[in-house]
C-alpha cells in the first residue's frame, strides 16, 4: 500500500478530527479514523513507524 | 465377536434390516441413500468460509493489473518485482470441461506479463482470500483439537506443467502456517486440489472482525521467502519461508496462464460438492467488503441540505451492514445552481463513514441552495 499524503478532516460542528484524506496508490481516498479499517491501520503503522506524518486540518 | 468378509450383500426381500449399531469406519460410498434421519459431521448448508469461490461477482471489473483487489471480489491478487504486470481477469469456464459440468462458469485467471529480467528474489504474484476471524471461530470447527479438521478444496488450471504451491495462515495469536502443495499439474488440465486440515492446539481465531484465516496460492515466489519448510502440516509462520524453493517455469513463461474456481473451505474431513449459492446471495456477502454506487448514467444528483454554514447530504445507509467502517472514494464532484447552470468543480472537504452508513460534506460553504453533482462510481471499501 503506497500512501503519498495523508491529512486530517475536521467536523466542521464539533472542529474535531473526523476522518483522513489519503492519497493511497496514486487514488485520492477519505479513510474513517476507525481501527479495524485495513487502509487506517496500514496509515497508523506508517506512522508509528516514522515514515508517515498526517498533516493537520484545515480550518 | 466375529468379522464377517464378504464382497456383495443382496436382499431377496425389498430391504436388508440392520436393526441398529451399523458402524462404517473409512468413507464408503452408497449410489443412493433413503434415510429417515441425517445427522451429518459437515453442515449442509453455509458451510463454505470462502466467498465468491465460484468466482462470479466481480464489481471492481472483470480485469485488472492492480496489485491489490480489481477483478473477482474478495479475491486480492498480488505481485511484486514484475517486469509487466500479470492481468488477473473473470474468465470464463470452457463449456464441456470439469468443472463446466459440475456448475462452474466462471473462474479467475492470471495471465503472465513478460518477465524479461527473469526471477528475482523478491518477485512474486499470488491469490489470496482473508476471512473474518469470527467465522472461524463460529464455524464449529474444534480447531485445538488434532482429531477436528478443515477441507480445502477447489479447481485449478495452467498452461504451464508446474507444480504450484499454496498455504493457510491463522493470523491470532502466534502466527500458524499450514504450507500445502498443488501438486504436478499437467499443462491446460482442470485439476481438483483438496486438502484436509488437522487442528492444533496454539490455533487461535478471535470472535472478531479483524483477519483469521488467510488463503493463498501462489504462482511464484521467489527465493527471499521460500526455503526448506515441511508441508501438511501447521508450522510457526516465519516471514522468510513460506514455501518450498519455487519453480519458476510459468513465471517465466511470457502469457503463462492460471486459472481457479470452485474454492470451497469447509468444516470437516471430506471435501463436499461445491455450495453454490445463487448470485444474490454471493453479491449481498461481497458488499460486506466492497460495494459500490454506480448507474448506467454517467452522473447522478443527489440532494445536499444547507445547514450551519456548510453543506451536508443525508445520510445514506449501506446495503449491508460493512465489516469495518469503509473508506469512502469519489469520482468528480461539481456544483450546479438550481436554475441548472453551469456546473463548477468542487471538492469533497470531509466524510462520516460507520458500518452502517455514510454521509459527506462539500466543500463549498456559501449560503446560495446549490445542486451538488456526484459522478458514479462512489467506492466502499473495507476489505480486509
Amino acid at each position: 500500500m503506497n500512501i503519498t499524503s495523508a491529512k486530517y478532516c475536521i467536523n466542521l460542528d464539533t472542529n474535531e478530527n473526523q476522518s483522513i484524506k489519503a492519497t493511497i496508490d496514486g487514488v485520492e481516498m477519505f479513510v474513517p479514523i476507525s481501527e479495524g479499517n485495513t487502509h487506517y491501520d496500514e496509515i497508523m503503522r506508517q506512522v508509528n513507524a516514522g515514515t508517515l506524518t498526517i498533516t493537520a486540518a484545515s480550518n | 465377536m466375529s468379522t464377517l468378509k464378504v464382497n456383495t450383500i443382496e436382499s431377496e426381500t425389498p430391504n436388508v434390516t440392520i436393526a441398529d449399531g451399523l458402524t462404517v469406519t473409512g468413507v464408503g460410498t452408497v449410489t443412493t441413500l433413503n434415510t429417515t434421519n441425517l445427522i451429518n459431521a459437515t453442515q449442509l448448508s453455509n458451510r463454505n468460509m470462502i466467498i465468491n469461490g465460484a468466482m462470479r461477482v466481480a464489481q471492481r471489473g472483470t480485469s485488472s493489473t492492480t496489485s491489490g483487489y480489481g477483478s473477482v471480489d474478495r479475491f486480492q491478487h498480488t505481485h511484486n518485482g514484475t517486469d509487466e504486470a500479470p492481468t488477473f481477469e473473470q474468465a470464463d469456464v470452457a463449456s464441456g470441461t470439469t468443472p463446466y459440468t459440475l456448475g462452474f462458469r466462471k473462474s479467475l485467471k492470471v495471465t503472465n506479463g513478460n518477465q524479461t529480467s527473469g526471477a528475482g528474489a523478491s518477485d512474486y504474484i499470488y491469490i489470496s482470500q482473508r476471512i473474518e476471524s469470527q467465522n472461524t471461530a463460529n464455524s464449529g470447527w474444534n480447531y485445538t483439537s488434532t482429531s477436528s479438521f478443515i477441507t480445502l478444496s477447489f479447481w485449478v488450471k495452467s498452461s504451464v506443467a508446474q507444480e504450484f504451491h499454496g498455504f493457510i495462515l491463522s493470523a491470532d495469536g502466534t502466527r500458524k502456517l499450514y504450507s500445502f502443495s498443488l501438486g504436478s499439474l499437467s499443462a491446460n488440465t482442470w485439476t481438483k486440489v483438496t486438502k484436509t486440515i488437522p487442528g492444533t492446539s496454539d490455533l487461535q481465531f478471535d470472535n472478531d472482525n479483524a483477519q483469521g484465516i488467510l488463503f493463498r496460492v501462489a504462482m511464484f515466489r521467489g527465493t527471499d521467502a521460500t526455503g526448506t519448510i515441511t508441508q501438511n502440516q501447521w508450522g510457526t509462520f516465519d516471514t522468510n519461508v513460506r514455501y518450498p524453493n519455487y519453480t519458476s517455469t510459468w513465471y517465466t513463461t511470457n502469457d503463462a496462464t492460471f486459472e481457479l474456481t470452485g474454492v470451497q473451505l469447509e468444516v470437516g474431513s471430506v471435501a463436499t460438492p461445491f455450495e453454490h449459492r445463487s448470485y444474490g446471495d454471493e453479491l449481498q456477502l461481497c458488499k460486506r467488503y466492497y460495494y459500490d454506487m454506480t448507474t448506467s448514467n454517467s452522473a447522478y444528483s443527489k440532494l445536499v441540505i444547507h445547514q450551519n454554514g456548510y453543506f451536508q447530504h443525508p445520510q445514506i445507509k449501506h446495503p449491508v451492514e460493512m465489516r469495518a467502517a469503509p473508506t469512502i472514494t469519489f469520482s468528480n464532484v461539481a456544483r450546479r445552481a438550481l436554475n441548472g447552470s453551469g456546473d463548477t468543480s468542487e471538492s469533497i472537504s470531509n466524510t462520516t463513514s460507520a458500518k452502517t452508513s455514510w454521509t459527506s460534506y462539500p466543500t463549498n460553504t456559501s449560503n446560495t441552495f446549490q445542486t451538488f453533482i456526484y459522478d458514479y462510481p462512489i467506492k466502499f471499501d473495507s476489505e480486509l
